[in-house]
This record gives C-alpha cells, structure tokens and sequence, in this order.
C-alpha cells in the first residue's frame, strides 16, 4: 500500500472515477487551471483536459445548479466548493432542489450529484471561513452526508460517493489534507457509505469523533491508557448520513460511557443525535452522563489563541474522558 | 385614446415609448398606484395589429394539423385551469394553485416548436405546460387531487409535475431555481453530444433573483443549448413589475451577457411559435442560448389565495380584449383553416378531456401509506 496525504487520496479518487466513468466531470472555483484552491484537484485538468476538469466562474449558486441538473440529465458531477462556508450561497440548490427532487419527482429523476471541498476552521481564517456545517446538512432528507478522517477513508468514501445514485455533501477539512495514511492502491477500493470504523479499541470509554476530532481523541486515548489505564474506544462514524448508530449502540453497552467531539457548534448539533440516539437505545447501560465537546458558541475569531480557545483538542477531550470514568 | 395613437407611428417603436419595456414609460401613474399603464395596453394591442399580416403568412407555413392541435392544447389548458378552480373551491385541492389563465400562448407557442426528446422546465405554474409536453389530463388532475394515480403518485401536487418519459424536468417551487438547473440540463446535453435543445421557463419576478444572471452568464460564457423564456405576466405575485424592476426591459438584459434576445407578444401564439423556433435554431446550429422575453398576462390571482386587490377589473378586462385564444381563432378563420363548427369541435373535445380527468381524479386511491418513505433515497 501507498503512504498518501489525504489530500492525493481524494485527487487519486477523483482521477480513477473519472477514467472510469465517462459522466463524471468535476466543476468549482480554480480546480482546473490553477490546479484547485488547496490542490487536490492538481494534475487532473492536464491529464483530461476542458471537458471533465471545469473552473467555473465565482458563482456559487448557479454551479451548483448547473450540476443538479446536469445530474438529472444523466451525469455524474462532483462539484467543489473552495470551502463549505460558500456553499451556504448555494444551499438552494442542494438542499431544495437535489435533496427533493427524487421525492417529489415520485422516483423519476435521481440526482447523483457529489458535492465537496473543506468543512470546518482553517488556519486563523475567522468568522466566515471556519464553520463547521454537517449538522446543517444532515437535517435534510434526502441528502447524505459524509466527512472522511483518514487518507484511506477519504479515497474509498469519495469513490463510493461519486458511484452512488443520490447527492451526496462530503466534507473535507482542511487542516488534515496533508494528514498521511496508508491508501489502497485498487481501483475498485470503495468503503460503503453508512458504516462507522472503529479506529481504537477499548473496553472502558467510547468517544466517538469524526474528521478533524478523530486523530485528536486517538491522541488523548494514548494519553489516557498511558496516565490512567484506562481503555479508550474511538469510533468514526465516516458518514454522518446515514448514520451507523449501531456500531455507536455496540460500543457503549460494551464501555457504558460516551465522550462526543466535534468540531460544530453545540446547538443541534450532530452529537446531539447521538446523544438522543443512545439515551433511546442504551439508556440502561449508560455508567454517566454523556459528554459533548463542540466548538464555542461564538462565531470564530481571528487570534490564534481565542480560536485554539474555541476548538476541542486533546486536552479538553482528556478532561472530558476523565469526567465520564470519574477520575 | 390620443396618447396611445400618437405611439402607433411606426417611428414611435424606436423611442422609449415602445411596448417591449425598453426604458420606462415617463410618469407612469398607473405603475406608482401599483397597476400596469393602460397606454401600454393599446400600445400592445396597435403593435399586434401591425404585426398581424405576418401572423397570418406564418399561420399559412404551418401545418394545419398542427394549428388545430395548438389551438386545442390552449383551449384544454384554459378549461383544465377553470376547472381546477372551481374544484379547488370544492376542497378537492389541497395547497397552492396557480393558474396558466391568459398564459397560454406562451407554452403552446413554445413547447410545440421542440422535438419529443427536447428537454423542458418550469416554475410552480405548471399543469397546463405539462399537459402540453405530453402528460395525460388524467395524470396532471390526479396529481393536483393528491392521488395515487398522479404523475409523480401525489407526492408533488400543483407546484411538482414531473415525466422523464415525456422530458418533462418538473415544476419547481422556489423562485428563479429552476432557471440554474434548466441551465444544467443543457450543459449535460452539450456534454453527451445530443442535440437536444432545453427550454427553462420562468417568470418576471424570477429575474430579480441573482440565478437569473449566474444562469446566463454560464450559458453564454459555455455556448449551452439553452432557451431562457421569461413568461412576463407583469405581476410578481401582487407586486407589480414596475414597482420591482428598475430597468424594465428583460429582454434587454440579455444583453449584459451578450446573449441573443427577443420580445414577444405572449397574446400571440404564433409570434411565440415564430421566436422560438429561431431559438431553437441558434441553439442547435450554433449551441447558442436566448432569452425570449415573453409578455401575457396573468387574468387570475396569484394562486388561488390571492383576492387580486392590486390591480383594477378595468385592467383585466382590457387585456381580455386580446385574449390569446381568441385572437388565434379569429386569425384561424381570416386564414379559412378553421370554422366556427370546427372551434365548437374542438372546444367540447377539451370539456369531455377534463371531465374524464376529474373523473379518474376522483376516483383514483389515495398514495399507500407506504408511500410517505419511499422515494427519499435512490
């Protein structure tokens, strides 16, 4: 197996489905010419050229448009977003137009749509462009919603997600596309959207994280099975819809203990579902309350250490962990 | 009306004071009270008598048959709308509704210029449009009844007709939506190779929306088979165009994208007809798109909530002398292609049309329960 960046996993993604399928083209600010915003779209305009590698004006509403109905003209386009926080320009599109049309059209038009890009806070780029939007999304119908934590999982997800038949919205994150991993190198890799991974093991406490909350609980379970003994299980969901709440359910009647980190707002927010889920599902098994890290409820700031003061890390997980086992 | 016959002069045509909108007419009083100028109205009326010799050499090119289906689609999608009215006052329609009443000469004209595999979509106004892409009465009024029989099994009602068999990209319910996924449509169709031509309804107040002008900078930027027709009925709901609009040309505004461009009489069919089929031209000669800036008007309200507070009978009724049914008749007699048997003909072949469609209505099941979560995922 390769050791790739997450960020070459998507583009390796990208390239393998666009030789495969003659439908699949990939339209968005700069990812042609200029070989994508945050590059993973590099090399593919040189290899395939104008017709699949489109740059699109700054234009949100309208490219996004052009591929729900690209897509239910018969294509299979994945469209980039520079960042999620445009989107919100376009979320029209996505969520009144590709998210129903197959409702309402009573199963006639199918929008096998991908669109994508990063999700979440960058690097002190404040306000506007760090806004973590899964939950947003994953409230409506229709849509799937997933958010790839490792170079494997980014590459295996966006294949699936480009072969899948509805709109899908997959969320990068931008800190992790230099994130290294082992990546698979055949071409039919595919990991099912809808299946949780289990990225530790553990028997004492469950936290389950995705995207860029998954490698930090890794490092906080390491620190707590170090200082404390205590054994951690991490669980990534991958796609957030639909959710695979069983693996979530199995976990907690195993360690009756439930730490959520997520990289949202709290509000609403998806660990709020799993809070409900598991209080549905496993209340008699719960040892403690569950316990919710998110970001803080304020818009994000600028200064490097208010924005750190926002974010869960490592240390905020750890306190969090420790809280639910009593320590 | 003085003012009126002074614009008749051909030279008139060329000055402001030209009844496609282009610059707005000086001290409009009718626009502040919120109404339309009624000097636009005879405007529009003396514009189509000038223009009503090349009606008839264009009713003489077309195929007769043709003719008696185009005045019969207007004639079903007239009844089709009374009756839904009507039952609509009964109950047996549920939410919106909004009515194609005046409006039927821009569908008809248009949509029968394409080829069955051309690709169409529209607005929330959308069951007499469906009809004429091919879906059955029965299919359209089972849907608005909310039953399994519908076209897509109840799940849309008035504002969601949708037919992949008959090409038919749906209604759609958010203003000025649809205009960017029409759009889509005919980049996909440039993308595959065919020479499908796509036609992208939608209305005035659509084009304040900024889809409008992202959908047509794409289109003309990528040369896509797109034909953009603006149904101008003069009224966004009970705002009028005047009160919402600061340059009142639409057509004109295709020329911010360098994009070809007509006005159209939308009481016209033929002239609709004659428009469209140049576009249709350009699009799969060249793979060129056009906005087609269509004017009719709307005799009904809004939807079937809308008591029409904002404008006068007299305006209603000024545009009803130009109503485009009647004015297709008549040319259809001067041109000898039709007679007052053959209209009575057609006429009654459309109530027995809607009857039969009430009466599947009616007696079409309720969707399944079932049916609630099928659909939501492919």
């Amino acid at each position: 197996m390769a050791v790739l960046t997450i960020r070459d996993a998507l583009n390796q993604a990208l390239r393998e489905e666009i030789l495969r399928d003659e439908n699949v083209f990939i339209m968005g600010e700069e990812v042609a010419e200029y070989d994508g915003a945050y590059k993973v779209t590099r090399g593919l305009w040189k290899e395939f050229g104008d017709k699949r590698v489109i740059d699109s004006p700054i234009t949100e509403l309208g490219f996004a448009a052009l591929g729900v109905g690209a897509a239910m003209a018969g294509l299979r386009p994945v469209i980039e977003f520079m960042t999620w926080n445009f989107s919100i320009l376009a979320s029209d599109q996505i969520i009144n137009h590709a998210a129903k049309m197959l409702y309402m059209s009573g199963g006639q038009f199918k929008v096998p749509i991908v669109f994508r890009g990063p999700n979440g806070s960058a690097f002190q780029v404040s306000s506007q462009h760090s806004q973590a939007l899964e939950a947003f999304y994953a409230n409506f119908p229709g849509l799937k919603v997933v958010m790839p934590s490792t170079p494997a999982d980014a590459k295996g997800l966006l294949k699936s997600a480009i072969r899948d038949d509805n709109p899908i919205v997959f969320l990068e994150q931008e800190r992790m596309y230099g994130n290294k991993g082992e990546v698979p190198e055949d071409e039919d890799f595919l990991i099912p959207l809808g299946v949780a991974d289990i990225k530790r093991e553990g028997t004492d406490c469950t936290i389950v994280a995705r995207s860029m909350t998954v490698p930090l609980a890794l490092q906080a379970a390491e620190r707590i099975q170090t200082e404390y003994g205590v054994s951690v299980e991490v669980i990534d969901p991958r796609t957030i819809k639909p959710l695979d709440i069983d693996t979530i359910i199995d976990s907690v009647k195993k360690t009756n203990r439930l730490v959520i980190a997520e990289e949202s707002h709290a509000f609403a927010s998806v660990g709020a579902e799993i809070t409900y889920q598991v209080m549905d599902h496993a209340f008699d098994y719960l040892d403690a309350p569950v316990k919710r890290l998110s970001c803080a409820e304020a818009p994000m700031p600028y200064a490097k250490n208010l924005e750190a003061l926002a974010l869960p890390d490592v240390d905020k997980i750890v306190a969090a962990v420790k809280d639910v086992c009593y320590l | 009306m003085p003012k009126a016959a002074t614009r008749q002069k051909p030279e008139a045509k060329k000055t402001k004071a030209s009844a496609n909108g282009n610059g707005r007419p000086a001290d409009n009083a009718a626009a502040k009270s919120g109404g339309i100028d009624l000097a636009q109205i005879e405007l529009e009326k003396s514009e189509y008598l000038q223009r009503k010799a090349s009606q008839l050499e264009s009713i003489k090119r077309t195929d007769k048959k043709l003719l008696r289906e185009m005045l019969y689609q207007m004639v079903l999608g007239r009844i089709f709308e009374e009756k839904c009215a009507e039952v609509y006052r009964m109950g047996k329609i549920g939410g919106f509704c909004h009515l194609y009443i005046g409006q039927e000469a821009i569908g008809v004209g248009s949509m029968m210029a394409l080829k069955p595999t051309d690709m169409m979509i529209t607005s929330y106004r959308d069951h007499v449009q469906a009809m004429i892409k091919g879906l059955s009465p029965e299919s359209v009024m089972a849907e608005l009844y909310g039953k399994a029989g519908g076209c897509v099994g109840g799940k849309g009602g008035s504002m969601h007709m949708f037919s992949k068999e008959h090409e038919f990209y749906g209604g759609h319910g958010i203003v000025g939506g649809q205009i960017g996924v029409g759009m889509g449509m005919s980049f996909a169709a440039k993308y595959k190779g065919t020479d499908q031509v796509t036609l992208c309804f939608f209305g005035e107040a659509a084009v304040n929306q900024g889809i409008f002008h992202e959908s047509l900078n794409m289109a003309q930027l990528w040369k896509l088979p797109c034909i953009f027709i603006c149904e101008n009925n003069q009224y966004g709901m009970g705002t009028s165009q005047a009160r919402a609009m600061s340059s009142r040309s639409i057509a004109k505004k295709a020329d911010a994208f360098e994009m070809a461009n007509e006005f159209v009489d939308g009481m016209d069919v033929m002239a609709v007809r004659d428009a469209t089929i140049r576009a249709i031209e350009r699009a799969r000669r060249d793979g060129s798109p056009t906005l087609l800036e269509v004017r009719a008007y709307r005799y009904m309200g809004h939807s079937m909530s809308d008591p029409g507070n904002y404008r006068t009978r007299e305006e209603i009724a000024r545009y009803q002398e130009r109503d485009p049914i009647v004015l297709f008749k008549d040319s259809l007699k001067e041109a000898k292609v039709l007679t007052d048997k053959d209209f009575e003909k057609i006429h009654n072949e459309a109530v027995e049309a809607v009857q039969r469609a009430v009466q599947f209505a009616d007696e079409s099941p309720f969707p399944d329960e079932s049916a609630l979560l099928t659909d939501v995922y492919a």
